[in-house]
């Protein structure tokens, strides 16, 4: 049978996605051509701004390369305009004399950007900001021009204007209304708006009216309608767009402001459709992707002729993607009679947020400064929720997690391609996704605007845990192509003391490393020369610098160590003092059985520490955390052997060991593991006349049982043992892999052989001792040492 | 608009810890103050445009300042934030007399 014929007019965002979609429906029902009167693949109009900031290449913006041209069989006429159509026959003709019939037709041409018909409108210097070229154009004005007037403070204007700010350009932005955005935003987040841009070094005119623009050949400048006049080399104008209609008009069809279609998207002649910009639904002409993708699939649907309901028209929402600046708004904008409003207002860190209300229902948002609420209440707002439904959402929200947390599955994520939470979990767990990048290519959430790319790392993350930041790559990070294992041979060899040495050495790419290897080569450095290597505090992450945890705002928490979590009614005295001296924010009870003081400023952590007199518990460290313990044989009616005794033990052997990560220990007395050493990194059970001994259990983001790496006798022994297995441990892991992973890396039997093994086993407890000898106690040196108090702890307060 | 500048002193140039910041605390700003490993002192906001984090206490690498919230990587000279991460922040210029080192803020920062 002969293959259907299907011709599509424009080869861009909408056109091209409704091709997907039919391909994803049915990949070999048709014989599919396109024209495009652009040279180049389909791409991402959308990111022009961010090409026109600097922060991507053209070459980065393409959304189907030619392979896919060409995998999918389509034949691609790139740089050819249809210049009519023949509905009779059913035909279409182009600018180089092709004629090619059809069985279905789609146009989608998109808009033209609008040009005000003034004087001068056609000197050289004066572009829209629509396509490549003019892009490009832009660019290179910069190169040769100083002075840039943008007509139109909308969306457009404001991203073009950033751009050429950004390009080095004196930037002008004429606007016809008093404030900026006014089709998007209220009068109150557009003032802020303009505050914040006018930071940014944009000059705004308002109110005004472009009446000339001045030249001879080339533009030299604008006159107003008020007779005033500014000097400018470039303009550029981003007063709206109109739908790209002339071929269909031609034709003879059904034209209103766009080609008019109903909800399948077919217009009054048979087997022609249109979609995207140039297509009009009920009334409504877009001109954002997220609509015109759900008109796409509408579309595939149809052409497919599968059962739908169609496409029922969109809430639209925006976002300005200019850098430093977070707006988004959807739905009503402006107040009505019937509208009640919730307005917030924080001048101080300059956000604002407007949620209008109409019969209890939420209707329509404006944020300004912090947008990250945006994601979800359009999703409310498009189910048409309750104004309770939000305000419940919003207590609950915990500020310490990503918003995406509490998302329903059904809500969406990426509001451009309609993608939701759901399907990007499901998508991650069942295809093994781990980066952006990948899930962007599997479920193409992210791939237009970008703004939900952290939402989807956030998911990533949630979904993921750990893993998604550690197990990356290879390499020790990317300033190298060294893996771990070469680095540490290297630095054995050519006996390398100093993480300088190594990046000259080893001829790292960076001059000075990243966050990611300083601080690892640091970490192997004092493993393999434990005497020799002079810890770099440079090379430290914040926390284990200053020896406390930083906290979102800034402060630091204290947790003072508490062996084996047993303390006594002077030690809680102590700790109810401080707290109270130094009005700390929060006491917390840890998981790992000790005391948290949090929300201490720095300057203080020393006189805290001092007035504590305990030592630092290394809640913030890549080294021995907490020994949890059971109550034990002391008091507990079960117990069988010392369990508290044994955890103060241990505790007091391996405190202020640097490991590869986090290490947890916890030491039960009998078999029902109150202390949970099954979901420790060394977890203990005493049981009569034995204890047996587990290894890499992990109760945090990758729930692991832990394995029995020995039963043995003695504390003595535990101590033996423990020694042991985390001295290989330390040895053979990379930098930030768990116990967990490693033991299931290496494999439990590996592992056994070698501690069990006598001979192998005194070398590891040796080399053990010799990486404990050098610890100090942290907080102690801090306050002995007048210069680290100086260089660490003290601000300099401005006069 | 009329713009004075702001000299705030920050320490003598051998008691500044090198590849560490500083933090400088004016009314209603931080800034923090970075010595590079070059020599070279720098000073930028101390806000990173992600959520905020304190700059200062960032590792530093060469021209840049990693965050010490989510790690964004921060150029200290131009206050541009690095890819995949967008944003900047604003930078500061230092002066050197002798021994003393001085950021020059300009004067809306002190007040606003
Ligand atoms: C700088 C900029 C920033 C934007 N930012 C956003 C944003 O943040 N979010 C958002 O949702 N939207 C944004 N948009 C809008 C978005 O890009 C458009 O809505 C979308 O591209 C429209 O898709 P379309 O397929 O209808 O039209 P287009 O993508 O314009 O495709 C139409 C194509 O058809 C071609 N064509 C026209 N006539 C013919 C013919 N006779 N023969 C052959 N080919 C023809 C055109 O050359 C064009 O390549 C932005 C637009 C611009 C310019
Ligand atoms: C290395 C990469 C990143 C990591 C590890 C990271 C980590 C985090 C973490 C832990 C939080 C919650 C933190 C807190 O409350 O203090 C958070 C919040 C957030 N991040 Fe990131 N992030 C990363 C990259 C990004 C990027 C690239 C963006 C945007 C372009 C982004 C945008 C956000 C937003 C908007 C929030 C607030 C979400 C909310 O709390 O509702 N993040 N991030
Ligand atoms: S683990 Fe056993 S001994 Fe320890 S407290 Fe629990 S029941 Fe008692
Ligand atoms: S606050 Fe700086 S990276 Fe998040």
């Amino acid at each position: 049978m002969e293959k259907k014929k299907l011709v599509l007019i424009g080869n861009g965002m909408a056109g091209i996605r409704t091709i997907e979609e039919i391909l994803k429906l049915l990949p070999e029902e048709f014989e599919i051509t396109v024209f495009g009167k652009e040279p180049y693949p389909n791409y991402n109009r959308i990111q022009l701004s961010k090409v026109l900031q600097g922060d991507t290449e053209i070459k980065d913006i393409t959304l189907n390369e030619w392979d896919w041209y060409e995998e999918n069989n389509i034949r691609l006429y790139p740089g050819e305009t249809v210049t009519k159509i023949d509905k009779d026959i059913q035909t279409v003709y182009t600018d180089k004399g092709k004629e090619t019939p059809y069985d279905y037709l789609i146009i989608a041409t998109g808009s033209n950007p609008f040009m005000l018909p003034l004087p001068g409108a056609d000197k050289e210097g004066v572009t829209a900001f629509r396509d490549i070229e003019d892009c490009e154009k832009m660019i290179h004005a910069s190169k040769n021009y100083k002075r840039a007037a943008v007509i139109g403070g909308g969306l457009l204007g404001l991203e073009a204007a950033r751009g050429l700010l950004n390009l080095g350009m004196e930037v002008d932005v004429i606007h016809i209304a008093d404030y900026l955005m006014e089709r998007q935003l209220d009068r109150s987040a557009g003032k802020l708006l303009q505050e914040e841009l006018e930071a940014q070094g944009m000059n705004f005119l308002l109110e005004k009216q472009t009446a000339e623009i001045l030249g001879k050949k080339r533009v030299t400048g604008l006159r107003f309608n008020d007779g005033g006049k500014i000097p400018a080399d470039l303009v550029v104008m981003a007063v709206g767009i109109k739908p790209n209609v002339q071929l269909a008009k031609d034709t003879g069809l059904e034209i209103n402001r766009g080609i008019v279609v109903n909800d399948h998207m077919e217009t009054n002649v048979p087997n022609i459709y249109a979609v995207g910009e140039c297509a009009e639904h009920n009334g409504m002409v877009y001109g954002l992707v997220a609509p015109l993708y759900e008109q796409g699939q509408a579309l595939a649907k149809h052409i497919c002729g599968m059962n739908h309901q169609g496409y029922k028209g969109s809430v639209l929402s925006t976002q300005l993607k200019v850098s430093g600046v977070n707006v988004f708004s959807t739905g009503l904008i402006n107040e009505t009679d019937q509208t009640k409003s919730i307005k917030v207002f924080d001048e101080w860190r300059n956000t604002y947020k407007k949620i209008l209300v109409e019969d209890d229902k939420l209707a329509g948002a404006v944020l300004f400064g912090d947008t990250k609420e945006g994601t979800k209440l359009l999703s409310l707002i498009k189910k048409g929720a309750n104004v309770e439904e939000y305000l419940e959402s919003s207590q609950s929200q915990d500020d310490n997690e990503s918003i995406v947390v509490s998302m329903g599955d059904e809500e969406v994520i990426c509001g451009c391609n309609g993608v939701t939470k759901g399907t990007i979990v499901n998508a991650i767990k069942t295809q093994n996704l781990t980066s952006v990048e990948e899930v962007k290519g599997c479920t193409n959430a992210s791939r237009s605007c970008g703004t939900c790319k952290s939402l989807v790392a956030d998911l990533l993350t949630h979904t993921l845990g750990d893993e998604y930041e550690a197990d990356e790559k290879e390499t020790v990070c990317a300033c190298t192509d060294l893996s771990r294992d070469e680095v540490i041979a290297e630095i054995k060899e050519k006996h390398l003391t100093h993480s300088r040495e190594v990046m000259n050495v080893l001829g790292w790419k960076t001059e000075e490393g990243c966050s990611k290897c300083k601080p690892a080569l640091n970490y192997y450095l004092g493993m393999v020369y434990p005497k020799e290597h002079e810890d770099e505090r440079e090379s430290r992450f914040v926390n284990e610098r200053l020896h406390a945890n930083i906290q979102k705002d800034g402060t630091y928490s204290v947790v003072p160590r508490m062996y084996g979590g047993v303390t006594n009614a002077e030690d809680l005295r102590t700790i109810a003092d401080v707290a109270e001296k130094y009005d700390v924010g929060m006491i917390k009870l840890t998981g790992g059985q000790r005391i948290d003081l949090l929300g201490i400023k720095k300057e203080d952590l020393p006189s805290v520490w001092k007035d504590l007199g305990m030592p630092s518990g290394y809640a913030y460290g890549k080294t021995l955390r907490t020994v949890k313990t059971c109550v034990g044989a002391e008091f507990c009616r079960f117990g069988t052997q010392d369990s508290t005794g044994m955890g103060i033990k241990l505790e007091k052997k391996f405190e202020g060991l640097n490991t590869p990560h986090k290490v947890k220990m916890g030491v039960s007395a009998c078999p029902r593991n109150c202390a949970e050493g099954g979901i420790k990194d060394v977890g203990v059970i005493g049981l009569d006349g034995v204890w047996e001994v587990y290894v890499g259990g992990n109760g945090g983001t990758d729930l692991r049982k832990a394995d029995l790496l020995a039963k043995v006798k003695t504390e003595d022994e535990v101590l033996e043992y423990t020694a042991a297995f985390l001295q290989y441990y330390r040895e053979n892991a990379r930098y930030l892999e768990r116990t967990s992973h490693f033991v299931e890396r290496v494999g439990l039997e590996l592992i056994q052989e070698v501690v069990f093994n006598d001979e192998l086993r005194q070398e590891l407890c040796k080399r053990m001792d010799d990486a404990l000898s050098v610890y100090k106690e942290p907080w102690n040196e801090v306050l002995e040492s007048e210069t680290t108090l100086r260089d660490l702890y003290e601000k300099v307060h401005a006069k | 608009m009329e713009q004075t500048v702001k000299k705030v002193f920050v320490g003598k140039y051998s008691e500044l810890p090198e590849r560490l910041g500083k933090t400088v605390i004016l009314e209603d700003k931080e800034i923090a103050v970075f010595k590079l490993a070059n020599g070279d002192v720098r000073a930028i906001e101390n806000r990173c445009p992600h959520r905020g984090g304190v700059l200062a206490e960032g590792m530093v690498s060469g021209e840049h300042v990693f965050c010490p919230l989510h790690d964004w990587k921060i150029n200290v000279t131009d206050g541009l934030v690095q890819a995949p991460d967008e944003g900047c922040v604003q930078t500061f210029e230092i002066m050197k007399e002798d021994e003393q080192v001085y950021v020059l803020v300009p004067s809306e920062i002190t007040q606003s």
